[in-house]
């Protein structure tokens, strides 16, 4: 590659802080009419920029520019974070839809690339919550290997679902996944042992010895909220996962999944062990949402099985279709979408199911590939072929 | 077991057997016409029942005796969901057809949602569970401690007759063998002169009608009905025509009676809680999807590549 031209760094840069500053001033927004005014152009600038080709623009001064675009974007999150320092609810807010969208990654592994259904993300989500939650109260495990151990948990109990999925395919798989949401709320709400309806209570995350539960405070005036501890780290977190799941998208397993996906008579006259993959892949994205899951016990320091519903299931996968099925960086526009505006806009709070229902039946019909649909794959990022 | 309880017993499942295949036969036949799954299926039982509901009290204002709002009621929740199937197979299945399969399953889940959620939040105190008016006579024979109630034979006879019904229409009339053509092979029906769209909407709105049906009786049977009663009927009735086998009539109506004795043997016959009649019975599914991939009576086939 040569020396790309400076200028072309540009439209990604502008990118990731009209990203950045359409995130802040949608938690920050005070009146209900801020809030939907800056939704709805959001949206709009998402649509029409894709239309006017600004989006090609962005994608190859990213392509061509990756380090520094990476760097950027990881300093926006950060200061994103810090300009949040005080604001209690709206680092909630933004840690939870960090958690949707590591939860949204690991779909987007099953669904997006590897095409294995999960409509139970919400309950392997619980599976992580409640081993975490499980193993922090019982047992004096470092908080970070607990999270981990989450995640690994989920990836084996979902192995279980492994068989029956390989056997079946379209939607005899849909309803096994179906199946098994249902019996893991039902299961939990009848087992004593885990709390049944009323949940467990989640100690808060310690690591290396410092406790995330006390609010940071430099001296008697300046003091940070709590959560933005939790932020920094779910930043962390959530940018390795994506990292990862970015890499494996572009490198030779990715293809190997897309080609799984398309056609698997195909790919496996080619040699590709379908079955292999499709392991892969349903593990890989339990893990992420055994993570997820984790991480959102210890956020919120008490779980139940009502947060762990086959409706929530469906809204995790509201946002990967509402993002743009496939594509990882779509996610964040649409986590923001179904996570923080109906807690922003109370008007909608009590209409949000049937409301993202709706909207998510109005995409499937006139706009399949979502806000940010994904892209063909380019074997050479950043060079015009 | 004593024989009254375990005659008991029986009742409930076969009771709880026939609701559960009249929603799986809807399932199947969507799913035979046009390889899709609808799954607001369930959602549609449910706002049948709630039809019915205020069908029912609207006509009990306008005191008239209870066959008659019996009748009122049947009539009106079969017709209005025969033409919501309708509705919903024109302007949301159809536009899908080119599209992945799972899109269709999507696309109706969530309208499931918003059925759902309609009722929640716009039939009045639309969250709470409503009680079901009792219409059927009250008595009940009794043999020693196995009591049969007058209106389980009312209900039995009433689903069991949809059934044979269904049958019938499928297998001996003019309706039915196009609606099997068109299962068969959509093209080849369209080239033989079989309207492909009039059928599809025909099958939707039989399936729906049948829907309704199951969620008249449900609530006849347990004398409550709520919204979010849906869910879970149409998990069940899914499953039912899975383990049935897709596309196959019979494979339904058995894959409904498995799930109601799963159930009941779940509830009654095993060690743990009762309360774990469900996860019993949806584990045994997942288990016989590992056994049976294409269900008890799958279409023998092999696959086109």
């Amino acid at each position: 590659m040569g020396t790309p031209d400076r200028a072309t760094i540009l439209p990604a840069l502008a990118a990731i802080l009209a990203g950045a500053g359409a995130t802040l001033a949608l938690l920050l927004a005070e009146t209900q009419w801020h809030v939907a005014v800056v939704a709805l152009a959001g949206v709009a600038a998402l649509l029409i920029g894709g239309r006017a080709g600004f989006g090609d623009a962005i994608h190859r001064s990213v392509a061509s520019h990756q380090r520094v675009t990476s760097a950027t974007a990881w300093l926006a999150g950060a200061v994103v974070v810090f300009l949040l320092r005080e604001h209690n609810f709206e680092l909630l807010m933004l840690c939870t839809v960090m958690l949707y969208v590591l939860a949204g990654l690991g779909l987007t592994v099953q669904f997006g690339f590897a095409g294995v259904v999960n409509f139970a993300a919400a309950a392997f989500m619980g599976v992580g919550a409640y081993t975490a939650a499980v193993l922090m109260t019982s047992t004096g495990l470092p908080h970070l290997v607990v999270v981990l151990a989450a995640g690994v948990v989920t990836a084996l109990i979902g192995s279980v679902l492994l068989l029956p999925l390989l056997r079946t395919r379209g939607h005899y798989a849909a309803l096994i996944t179906i199946a098994f949401g249902i019996l893991f709320r039902t299961f939990l709400e009848v087992n004593d042992t885990l709390g049944g309806p009323q949940g467990l209570k989640v100690p808060g995350l310690q690591i290396f010895g410092y406790a995330f539960n006390e609010a940071i405070e430099f001296d008697d005036e300046t003091e940070w909220s709590f959560y933005t501890a939790y932020a920094g780290v779910f930043i962390v977190v959530l940018g390795l996962a994506y990292t990862l799941v970015r890499r494996v998208e572009r490198s030779w397993m990715g293809l190997a999944l897309d080609a799984v996906r398309l056609d698997e008579t195909a790919a496996s006259a080619f040699g590709l062990n379908g079955a292999a993959w499709k392991i892969a892949a349903f593990s890989f994205g339990n893990f992420l949402a055994g993570i997820a899951g984790a991480l959102y016990a210890i956020l919120t320091a008490f779980i139940a099985p009502a947060s762990f519903t086959f409706g929530d299931s469906l809204l995790l996968l509201s946002i990967v279709i509402l993002g743009g099925l496939g594509n990882p960086l779509g996610l964040l526009p649409a986590a923001l979408v179904v996570v923080v505006l109906p807690e922003k806009l109370q008007v909608i709070q009590e209409y949000r199911f049937l409301l993202f229902a709706a909207l998510v039946i109005l995409i499937l019909l006139l706009r399949p590939g979502g806000l940010m649909p994904r892209r063909a794959r380019e074997y050479f990022p950043g060079r015009s072929s | 077991m004593d024989p009254a309880l375990f005659a008991q017993h029986l009742l409930n499942g076969v009771m709880l057997g026939v609701i559960y295949a009249l929603v799986a036969v809807g399932f199947t036949l969507f799913f035979g016409v046009l390889d899709v799954i609808k799954f607001s299926h369930g959602d549609v039982v449910m706002l049948g029942a709630f039809t019915a509901l205020a069908t029912s009290i609207a006509a009990s204002a306008a005191g008239l005796s209870s066959p008659v709002i019996l009748a009122a009621m049947l009539l009106a929740a079969i017709v209005g969901m025969a033409l919501v199937g309708m509705l919903m197979a024109r302007y949301l299945v159809l536009p899908l057809r080119n599209a992945p399969t799972l899109n269709v399953l999507l696309v109706t889940l969530m309208a499931g949602t918003v059925i759902r959620e309609g009722v929640r939040l716009f039939y009045p105190q639309g969250s709470n569970p409503k009680p079901f008016p009792r219409l059927l006579p009250t008595g009940a024979f009794e043999f020693g401690a196995f009591t049969l109630r007058h209106d389980s034979i009312v209900l039995l006879v009433l689903g069991v007759g949809a059934i044979v019904f269904v049958h019938l229409l499928i297998v001996r009339t003019r309706l039915g063998l196009a609606i099997r053509a068109v299962a068969q092979d959509p093209e080849t029906a369209s080239a033989m002169g079989i309207p492909f769209r009039g059928t599809v909407l025909a099958t939707f709105a039989i399936g729906s009608a049948l829907a309704a049906l199951a969620g008249v009786v449900n609530g006849l049977y347990y004398s409550e009905v709520s919204f979010n009663m849906g869910l879970l009927l149409g998990a069940i009735g899914f499953s039912a025509a899975v383990i049935g086998g897709l596309g196959n009539v019979y494979g339904a109506i058995l894959g409904g009676f498995v799930f109601a004795a799963l159930q009941t043997i779940g509830a009654v016959a095993l060690p743990f809680a009762s309360a774990y009649k469900d996860v019993f019975a949806f584990g045994v599914v997942i288990l016989l999807m590992a056994w049976k991939p294409g269900g008890l009576l799958a279409e023998r086939s092999a696959e086109r590549v």
